[in-house]
C-alpha cells in the first residue's frame, strides 16, 4: 500500500511547514497527549520547525510512565511469590519501584517473562495449569480492549489460573486535570489517535467547549502531526476551539463500537492514582463485578506495601508539561535509560527517553 | 508499548471461537486477534496494538488527507501566503 510511506514525504512536510508559517502570527503552545507522538516530534525533529514561539508541551501519555509506584511494587510483590509466572510488556520490567525492578526479581530467580500480547499470557497459563500466570494490564483506552477480551476468554474458556494486575487510565479525565491545574500553559491539545481509533471521539467537544481550547485527533507519522499542528494553529489563530479528526483514516467518530462494548462488560471507571501527578477522578478502569475473580490484587495479598519515590525524580512535572526534560537536574547524569529514577526514562515512549535518544548533542553543547 | 501499527491481513482462521488473522508487517508477521474488526477481510491493512487490530486502514480517507496536503502547496504557490490560512 504505497499511502504508508507517503506520510513520511518530505515535500509534503515542507508545504505543510510552509502552511503552518503562514498561519501564525503570534506564540501558542500545545500539547501532545500521547508518547508516540513525542518521539515523533523529536525524533524528527518537528518541534524545531515550527515558527518561534510555538511550542509543543509534552503530555502524559505514556503508559509505563504514568503507573503509579504503588502497582509496581504489588507486580513487585507477586512476580517474586513462588509458583507465579509474571508476564509483562518489555518497557515495564526496568522501570524502577521503592527498592527495585522487575528485572531484579528475575534475577533472583522470579519467573518474569516478556510478551508481545496478553493473549500470550493466556496462553501460558494453559499451558501451565500448576502455576499462576498473571498479567500486568496497564495502558490507555488503546491497550485496554486487548486485556478486556483476554480477562473474558479466560472466563469463557475456563482457565482459573489466569489474573489480570489492572492499572489502566484514561485520557479526557487527564485533559480536564491538566487544564484544571493553576499552572497550566496548555492552549491547545493533539490528541491521541489511536485511543481515538477504539473510543471515537465523542468525549472531546464537551472538553473543547468548557476549557476553550482546539483538540486536533492527530496520527503518528511526521505528516500527520505536522497537519495536527496546522490545524490547531488555524483554530487558535481564529478564536475557534472545536474537535477536528485530522487522522480519519484510522479513527471513526463512532469509535470501535465491538471494543466499546467489550471494555464496558469487563471494566468499569474508577479513580486512578497518576505516577508523578496524584489521584485523577474517574480516570481509570477496573474489573467490573462480574469478573472480579480474575484480579491479581485480589488474589494475591499484596496490601500495606511502604512506597518510596526517588526525591532527584522530577517526572512528574515533566508528565504535567510544567518542566522539559533536559531543565531537570538529574537528566542524563544520575538518570539515564541504562540507570533511570523514574518512569520517564524508561519507556520507550517516555518524553525523558527521547530526549536522551535525539537530543544529547544539543545537551552536551548546552551543558 | 502503546504505539500501534499498520498491517496488512495475510490469512484469517478460528482458534478456540475467536478469530485471528496472521498479519504482516513489512517482513514481520504475527498472530493478531480480529475480534474487534469482524468484517476485515483478506489483503485489507488494520491497525494493530499488542496484538489485536483495533480499527480498519481507510485506504480512501489516507489518499484524500495526502490530496489535501498537496492541494495546500499548490493553493500557496498561486495565491501566496494567504491561501489555506482559513482551512
Amino acid at each position: 500500500m504505497k499511502y504508508l510511506d507517503e506520510f513520511s514525504n518530505p515535500d509534503l512536510a515542507r508545504r505543510l511547514v510552509d502552511q503552518i508559517h503562514a498561519v501564525t502570527t503570534r506564540p501558542w503552545a500545545m500539547m501532545e497527549v500521547c508518547g508516540g507522538q513525542t518521539h515523533s516530534i523529536i525524533r524528527h525533529g518537528i518541534d524545531q520547525l515550527l515558527p518561534e514561539g510555538v511550542e509543543m508541551i509534552h503530555g502524559p501519555g505514556c503508559p509505563v510512565c504514568v503507573t503509579p509506584l504503588e502497582i509496581i511494587d504489588k507486580a513487585l510483590a507477586i512476580a517474586a511469590q513462588p509458583g507465579v509466572i509474571f508476564c509483562s510488556f518489555g518497557d515495564m520490567l526496568r522501570v524502577p519501584g521503592s527498592s527495585q525492578d522487575l528485572f531484579g526479581i528475575k534475577s533472583a530467580g522470579g519467573d518474569v517473562r516478556v510478551v508481545y500480547s496478553p493473549l500470550d499470557a493466556l496462553k501460558l497459563a494453559r499451558e501451565n495449569p500448576d502455576r499462576q500466570v498473571v498479567f500486568f494490564g496497564i495502558g490507555f483506552e488503546t491497550t485496554a480492549p486487548a486485556n478486556a477480551m483476554t480477562v473474558y476468554q479466560a472466563r469463557r474458556l475456563g482457565i482459573p489460573n489466569f489474573s489480570l494486575l489492572v492499572s489502566h487510565v484514561l485520557v479526557p479525565p487527564a485533559i480536564a486535570a491538566i487544564m484544571e491545574s493553576p499552572r497550566c500553559r496548555v492552549q491547545a491539545f493533539l490528541a491521541a489517535g489511536h485511543v481515538c481509533s477504539v473510543m471515537g471521539t465523542a468525549e472531546y467537544p464537551p472538553l473543547a467547549e468548557k476549557y476553550g481550547v482546539p483538540i486536533v485527533v492527530t496520527g503518528f507519522e511526521p505528516l500527520d502531526i505536522l497537519e495536527g499542528i496546522r490545524r490547531t494553529l488555524v483554530q487558535l489563530e481564529s478564536g475557534r476551539h472545536e474537535l477536528e479528526n485530522a487522522y480519519p483514516r484510522a479513527v471513526r467518530a463512532e469509535g470501535n463500537v465491538a471494543a466499546m462494548a467489550m471494555l464496558r462488560d469487563v471494566f468499569e471507571v474508577t479513580d486512578r492514582t497518576w505516577r508523578g501527578i496524584g489521584t485523577i477522578p474517574g480516570s481509570g478502569w477496573r474489573l467490573s463485578e462480574r469478573y472480579r475473580e480474575f484480579d491479581a490484587e485480589l488474589r494475591f495479598d499484596v496490601s500495606g506495601l511502604h512506597t518510596q519515590e526517588s526525591a532527584l525524580c522530577r517526572s512528574g512535572e515533566v508528565l504535567q508539561g510544567l518542566l522539559k526534560p533536559n531543565e531537570c537536574a538529574a537528566f542524563g547524569k544520575q538518570c539515564t535509560p541504562r540507570n533511570p529514577l523514574g518512569a520517564t526514562m524508561v519507556s520507550s515512549e517516555g518524553a525523558c527517553a527521547a530526549y536522551y535518544a535525539y537530543r544529547r548533542l544539543d545537551l552536551v553543547q548546552i551543558s | 508499548m502503546c504505539l500501534a501499527v499498520p498491517g496488512r491481513v495475510l490469512s484469517i482462521t478460528e482458534v478456540d471461537g475467536t478469530s485471528m488473522a496472521q498479519v504482516d508487517f513489512g517482513g514481520v508477521r504475527k498472530d493478531v486477534c480480529l475480534e474487534y474488526v469482524p468484517d476485515v477481510a483478506v489483503g485489507e491493512y488494520v491497525i494493530v496494538h499488542v496484538g489485536f487490530a483495533i480499527q480498519r486502514l481507510d485506504e480512501a480517507s489516507a489518499q484524500e488527507t495526502l490530496a489535501n496536503f498537496e492541494r495546500l502547496g499548490i493553493l500557496k504557490e498561486e495565491f501566496g501566503d494567504q491561501a489555506g490560512a482559513d482551512r
